[in-house]
């Protein structure tokens, strides 16, 4: 379980997440969303150690990862699965040697264990026969798959994923919330979405954070989501007009 | 002093948490041909045209007639080592090297390729930076003794060319009054170069924040201040070693 508690983080004097607490379970799809510019993706960057808040903790099953000692923090590091927004993929190596990478930097199997575990994660995100080509020659979807199979290579128990939906046609998009929930079903992982697509809200949110103007104003699922009363998300999820006027009918 | 402080910093932190010694080799070697191999071309053609130029540039400023000119040669060979061959070369690779390795990392820092490996535990600094500077350490010195090489060619072939001095003449130019120090010289130069146009340029790319336009930003400032920090730096050892 991720327990994150008063998490304060300020840029200058803009204070970006002013007291951001909450839990995370093992199994379960977290999604964290609110409009652009709200302290989504800092939340997430200080959760997974790329970012340092001025006050608060994050803790990984008990585990402060801000406080810990490098051996603590290396070894929740190595728990952790990260789909980056771009998918974040290395230019110069093969989707297949980006799939591998983690083994190769962090473990000592050997290259054919490395290799068939790598096949393995690109088979289970549809992309088996994609291993020898680079990032550039691959669709935006495919680059936030090969994204999730380099996230998911290592067997994390924690899984982010920063805006997965982006730049995506709505069909692809379906196909990434499919997966991220196969994903988190299957290994059990805590996985955590950063996200502003409805669509994803309403498929993958078995619980939801609302964030406005760096704070928590609204927690629940995808079932009371279209119930809640905190104006702020009301305004959020009926920005779209097709879903304002069903909401009218 | 701010930017110094944090240049030292990154300097520490490349050596800080390393990663295996096996993952380093296959870098450095991939690091060794981008910058070294990939340089050659370009250095050559510098060299000998710089070579060249110096021979018929000396030639012209020597009127006396009781001046011999077995004097050309020896002023391109101690020109060429002592200055040409390490800084002339250098400030060329602060160019395309700099560049090159500053937009790079400047890259892979907005496509969030820098995050990816922090967030897997590995020091990126280290695994990105260190291959660089020990293949620019290993591939400068050579470079530069290509250059010599090939400057002191261009100048005989450019005094042969336009008759300012005879072949015989031009040899014994250049085994007259040699230094050996000054070969030593040229290398020391060059490691120190290397050093300074290998790191100079990954801070200014590992700290690359925004898009595109900061990656360019980056990149003209990679070349700038390695070039700067060439010259300063070849003052302060031609003062210290030349004494």
């Amino acid at each position: 379980m991720i327990e994150i508690k008063n998490i304060v983080k300020s840029f200058g004097d803009r204070t970006v997440l002013a007291g951001i607490s909450g839990q995370f379970k093992p199994g379960e799809t977290s999604l964290i969303i609110g409009g652009s510019g709200t302290g989504k993706s800092v939340l997430l960057k200080c959760m997974i150690g790329l970012v340092t808040p001025e006050e608060g903790e994050v803790l990984y099953n008990g585990r402060n990862f801000l406080t810990g000692d490098e051996e603590t923090q290396k070894s929740i590091r190595r728990e952790m699965g990260v789909l980056f927004q771009g998918g974040a993929l290395f230019d110069s190596k093969t989707v297949i040697e980006n799939v591998r990478f983690p083994l190769d930097m962090l473990t000592d199997m050997s290259t054919a264990e490395k290799n068939e575990r790598a096949e393995f994660c690109l088979q289970r995100v549809g992309l088996e026969k994609a291993g020898d080509r680079m990032p550039s020659e691959i669709s935006g979807g495919m680059k936030k798959r090969v994204g999730i199979a380099r996230a998911i290579v290592m067997n994390p128990k924690y899984l982010f994923c920063d805006e997965p939906n982006s730049g995506l046609d709505p069909l692809t998009s379906i196909k990434i919330d499919e997966l991220i929930r196969e994903l988190t079903d299957e290994f059990k992982v805590t996985t955590i979405v950063i996200t502003h697509d409805m669509n994803s809200m309403m498929e993958i949110g078995e619980k939801i954070m609302f964030l406005y103007q760096g704070k928590k104003l609204w927690e629940g699922n995808s079932d009371t989501l279209t119930q809640s009363n905190v104006s702020e998300l009301n305004d959020f999820i009926y920005a779209n007009k097709l879903l304002r006027e069903q909401s009218h009918r | 002093m701010s930017h110094l402080g944090r240049y030292l910093i990154f300097l520490r932190s490349l050596f800080h948490n390393r990663e295996k010694f096996s993952v380093y080799v296959g870098l450095v070697i991939d690091e060794c041909m981008q910058i070294g191999i990939n340089s050659v071309f370009i250095v050559a053609i510098v060299s000998t045209f710089i070579g060249g130029v110096s021979c018929v540039q000396t030639a012209y400023q020597l009127v006396s007639p009781l001046i011999p000119t077995t004097i050309i040669s020896q002023i391109v060979r101690d020109t060429t080592l002592l200055e040409f061959a390490p800084t002339i070369t250098s400030i060329v690779l602060s160019g395309k090297v700099g560049s090159s390795i500053a937009s790079g990392l400047g890259t892979m820092r907005i496509t969030e390729q820098i995050d990816a490996l922090e967030v897997m535990g590995i020091n990126s600094a280290s695994y990105l930076v260190l291959p660089k500077v020990v293949a620019a350490i290993i591939m400068v010195p050579l470079l530069v003794i290509l250059s010599a090489f090939l400057s002191i060619c261009g100048g005989y072939v450019a005094g042969m060319a336009t008759g300012i001095v005879s072949s015989q003449d031009f040899v014994t130019g250049l085994q007259s009054n040699f230094q050996p120090f000054n070969i030593s010289f040229a290398l020391i130069k060059a490691v120190v170069f290397a050093f300074l146009i290998s790191t100079i340029s990954s801070f200014k790319g590992f700290y690359t924040s925004g898009g595109a336009l900061e990656v360019g930003q980056a990149s003209t400032a990679a070349v700038t201040n390695s070039c700067i920090a060439v010259l300063a730096a070849d003052f302060i050892l031609a003062q210290l070693l030349l004494q």
